[in-house]
């Protein structure tokens, strides 16, 4: 195809890694605040109850500020599909467009027309209209992600297209095969109940440094009460998401897999790794341990990916070098094939350009036979399928270890608000507190675990990262990554710092935020 | 339904709701004029926050209507995606940076603890309000003058310039387009603020921006479309796809597609009418004829732009690289899929209008605005 410059595709994912991370800080907050905000508006229409309405705004007002820098750093996103991914936008937009236009047409303006009613309308139409825009709100925002997330699971497990190799892309032929892919509804569920978890832990954190301080011991504690109810359910069903989640991972994205649980050389009942410290060391066929220390459960991740002990677990090096046991191909085979497929592209072009319709349909026939690897044609090395192994182990790990804390903490908090000795435990309330920033590093670690797991796809099996970025000076995408790293910085240094006035100033202040 | 239709008219179709989504942002901008003329209109605090409290209740539906536009390009032609966004990167990417600016002013101005201070949101919404609509305005007008690129027998785009799209103010239509969106901007948002605003002092200045820079925004529309008229278009030839030079090919649009002029025409006189409104009548609602006179024009600027065998987007590098509605749209599938979508479009609308009924059914006061738990 051409040669494209290693550092453009490096700095084109680095400036996408870094507006994906920075937008994943914000998001998740508000698809589980506008839940939190809206069942409290609820209550405070059932009862009439003028201290709900008072705690409503408090929460609200934190809402607005974290919200404006979602839209801030999501609104690049959308831009940045055309502007550093141009071969991408060309080769798959056929299919990827068509969830990002609906999400426009079906979230963005629900919530963005709403927004401005939950906000700024108490006084201008009626209680009822007003909580129905701050549901609306809600929805919008979810259903926001579900759409994103069905382009994202997508480029996971690609269904429902073809590649027409007269216009040389990927097009759709089964629309709703796109929408119930069923690894996009797994990483909806899962995404948006843990950004209920991150929500819930917010509420938790901040009522609970009150209640440290002594101050606003009515609002903390009743703000508690809803929080941790919300958390221990949308918790519970995290953990079941995630679970389908992990199982979509094993039959589309064993690759991804076998790196988050450092699995080199597949097995019948392999274990879970609980907790691990991989050696640094450890290269693809050097029959070293993987592990310096683990911790791990036999036959977990068997029963954890196919629901069976003795089930079959694919390891990188299977997957890399092929096995003929368990009908694995390597990825060797698959380059061959994919560089055939590449081959046989380029000569049907030539031959319709020249109009030999006799060596174009050879050429056609010779693709048609080899597409299935297409992607893997692009590839220059059978290693270049493993993503960084590492990185992907401790995130997966970081995200389940803290996840499995956060259900331990709601069911304390729970307990211990309704025998109303919260208060006395203080302990328990910084754990509230600290849990915070714990929910934040599971959020992004969960994104890496997702994104950094598939690599070097951009489209599983499909399309390389490499083959997909703009044809553009690297130069350029460096000097806009560095504008946008220190915006984004400069953005969420006064994001914390308003935050944390406004939470200092309390809710007795909220008519005022 | 869309099944009976040939592809082309589905493409047309698409071509038509692009247009119209961008007709519907141009008139949003009233929202960065309004911004851009903060420190016109408003000489003290309370001013200043009445100026930003009406347009922050506005200023998310014109950022959806911008990133409404980018997802139905991509949708419905994503090489125009890949092409221009690509390729012009620069232009592109400060166009993002005035966006993400804005969408942290409102919110972040007021708040104490802000780090920057209240003043660096306020030229933060000046920089929005100014510099992204006349980059926006110049980037829009590089759909009739072209750009630096060359696509490949697969279809993948580069740009030739290693300016990436900056070389586009080097052309003086391009810029006159941009300033020619600036002051269309600032005279919608001195209607929006007559309509909207109860406060002497703002509207009587408003009325003052509107006699004046109305002015030069004529002199700017005239040559805008005089140059429109008169210049040459790429054509292509719908058997062979050959794109080749037309003279006054956008003035052989309008007269092939008389509706579409008769569009254009309706839509000046509509926007003349409501100008003059704003600026030598006391009425309060010059905006919605000057709007609906937005709407109408810019929708058939777009349509005499890719109806009629017409390339939208000009290749200067290699003419046959043009992309036109056919080589460029999305497949068959795809456009029917999103036609059936597209049936949303109505309800979306309904709801908007309902809403803003409801928001806008009183003026705006600096009392209400001040008393505002939440004002910005």
């Amino acid at each position: 195809m051409h040669h494209i410059d290693p550092s453009l595709i490096d700095w084109s994912r680095a400036q996408f890694a870094l507006t994906a991370l920075y937008h994943w800080i914000f998001v998740p907050l508000t698809l589980g605040l506008t839940f939190i905000v809206a069942i409290m508006e609820t209550i405070y229409v059932k009862t009439g109850n003028a201290w709900w309405k008072k705690t409503t705004k408090f929460w609200m007002g934190l809402l607005a500020i974290n919200f404006a820098i979602g839209l801030a750093t999501g609104i690049i996103m959308e831009f940045e599909f055309g502007t550093n991914w141009s071969n991408y936008s060309w080769i798959v937009g056929d299919i990827f467009g068509a969830p990002l236009a609906i999400e426009g047409l079906m979230a963005f303006f629900m919530e963005s027309t709403f927004f401005a009613v939950m906000f700024f309308g108490w006084d201008k139409v009626s209680k009822r209209t007003h909580l129905l825009s701050t549901w609306l709100v809600a929805i919008g925002s979810n259903l926001s992600a579900l759409w994103i997330l069905i382009a994202n699971g997508w480029m996971q497990h690609p269904v429902g297209m073809h590649f027409n190799p007269d216009t040389a892309r990927n097009e759709m032929t089964d629309f709703w095969a796109v929408v119930f892919n069923p690894n996009a509804y797994t990483k909806f569920l899962h995404t948006i109940s843990s950004g209920y978890v991150l929500a819930s832990l917010f509420v938790i954190a901040i009522s609970s440094w009150y209640l440290l301080k002594k101050r606003d011991i009515q609002f903390a504690k009743r703000s508690i009460m809803v929080a941790a109810s919300f958390g221990l359910m949308v918790s519970l069903f995290n953990l079941t998401t995630g679970d389908d989640a992990a199982r979509q991972v094993a039959i589309n994205q064993p690759m991804k897999l076998a790196s988050m649980e450092g699995l080199y050389k597949g097995k019948k009942g392999a274990e879970i790794v609980a907790f691990g410290l991989l050696d640094p060391s450890k290269t693809l066929k050097d029959n070293k341990d993987p592990f310096l220390v683990k911790f791990a459960i036999p036959g977990g991740l068997s029963l954890l990916s196919y629901h069976s002990f003795d089930a079959y677990v694919p390891g990188i090096e299977d997957i890399v070098y092929g096995n003929k046991a368990h009908h694995i191909m390597s990825a060797a085979e698959k380059m061959q094939q994919g560089k055939k497929a590449v081959d046989a592209l380029k000569a049907y072009k030539e031959a319709k350009k020249a109009g030999n319709a006799q060596e174009a349909k050879a050429a056609l026939n010779v693709f048609e036979a080899n597409s299935k690897y297409l992607g893997y044609g692009y590839l220059d090395s059978p290693e270049q399928t493993v993503p960084n192994v590492p990185l992907t182990f401790y995130a997966f790990h970081t995200m389940v270890g803290f996840g499995t804390w956060f259900i331990l903490l709601f069911i304390i908090i729970l307990y211990l608000t309704m025998t109303n000795e919260l208060h006395a435990h203080r302990w328990v309330l910084w754990a509230g507190v600290w849990s915070l920033p714990m929910g934040y590093i599971a959020q992004e670690a969960g994104w890496i675990t997702a994104e950094v797991g598939r690599q070097p796809w951009a489209i599983q099996d499909m399309l390389p990262v490499g083959m997909a970025t703009s044809n553009i000076a690297s130069g350029s995408v460096m000097l806009t990554f560095w504008m946008f790293a220190i915006l984004f910085t400069a953005l969420l240094i006064a994001e914390v710092k308003i935050m944390a006035t406004q939470i200092n100033i309390g809710p007795k202040e909220a008519d005022h935020v | 339904m869309f099944n009976a239709l040939t592809t082309l008219q589905l493409q047309e179709y698409w071509w038509f709701l692009t247009a119209l989504l961008a007709a519907l942002f141009v008139f949003m901008t009233f929202v960065q004029g309004g911004q851009s003329l903060l420190w016109t209109l408003a000489k003290t605090e309370t001013q200043r926050d009445i100026i930003v409290n009406t347009l922050g209740r506005k200023w998310e539906l014109t950022f959806t209507s911008l990133v409404m536009f980018g997802g139905a390009l991509f949708a419905s032609f994503p090489l125009f995606y890949a092409t221009s966004f690509g390729g012009a990167y620069y232009v592109w990417m400060a166009i993002l940076f005035c966006f993400i600016i804005q969408a942290v002013a409102y919110e972040y101005r007021k708040k104490p603890g802000n780090v920057f201070g209240e003043k660096t949101y306020e030229v933060f919404l000046f920089i929005n309000g100014s510099l992204g609509i006349i980059l926006i305005g110049t980037a829009l007008g590089t759909l009739f003058t072209g750009g630096h690129f060359i696509i490949n027998e697969m279809h993948l785009s580069h740009w030739t310039t290693k300016t990436y799209g900056l070389e586009a103010v080097l052309s003086f239509f391009n810029v006159a387009f941009g300033f020619m969106l600036f002051f269309l901007a600032r005279l919608s948002a001195a209607l929006y603020f007559i309509n909207a605003v109860d406060d002497a002092s703002i509207l009587s200045r408003a009325r003052t921006v509107l006699k004046y820079e109305s002015w030069i925004f004529l002199i700017l529309f005239l040559y805008v479309a005089g140059s429109i008229l008169t210049m040459n278009g790429y054509t292509y030839d719908p058997k062979t796809m050959v794109v080749s030079v037309e003279p006054m090919k956008f003035l052989h649009n309008f007269e092939a597609m008389p509706a579409v002029a008769g569009m254009f025409a309706a839509g000046v006189l509509s926007l003349l009418a409501g100008l003059y409104m704003g600026a030598y009548t006391q009425s309060d609602k010059g905006i919605w004829p000057a709007g609906v006179g937005i709407v109408l024009t810019v929708t058939s600027l777009m349509l005499i732009l890719g109806y009629n065998h017409t390339a939208y987007y000009p290749s200067l590098s290699d003419m046959q690289s043009s992309l036109t509605i056919e080589n460029s749209a999305s497949s068959r599938y795809t456009l029917i899929a999103m036609s059936y979508v597209s049936i949303l479009v109505p309800f979306v609308l309904g709801y908007i209008i309902l809403v803003w009924r409801a928001m806008n059914r009183e003026k705006i006061t600096a009392d209400e605005v001040e008393n505002d738990p939440h004002h910005y």
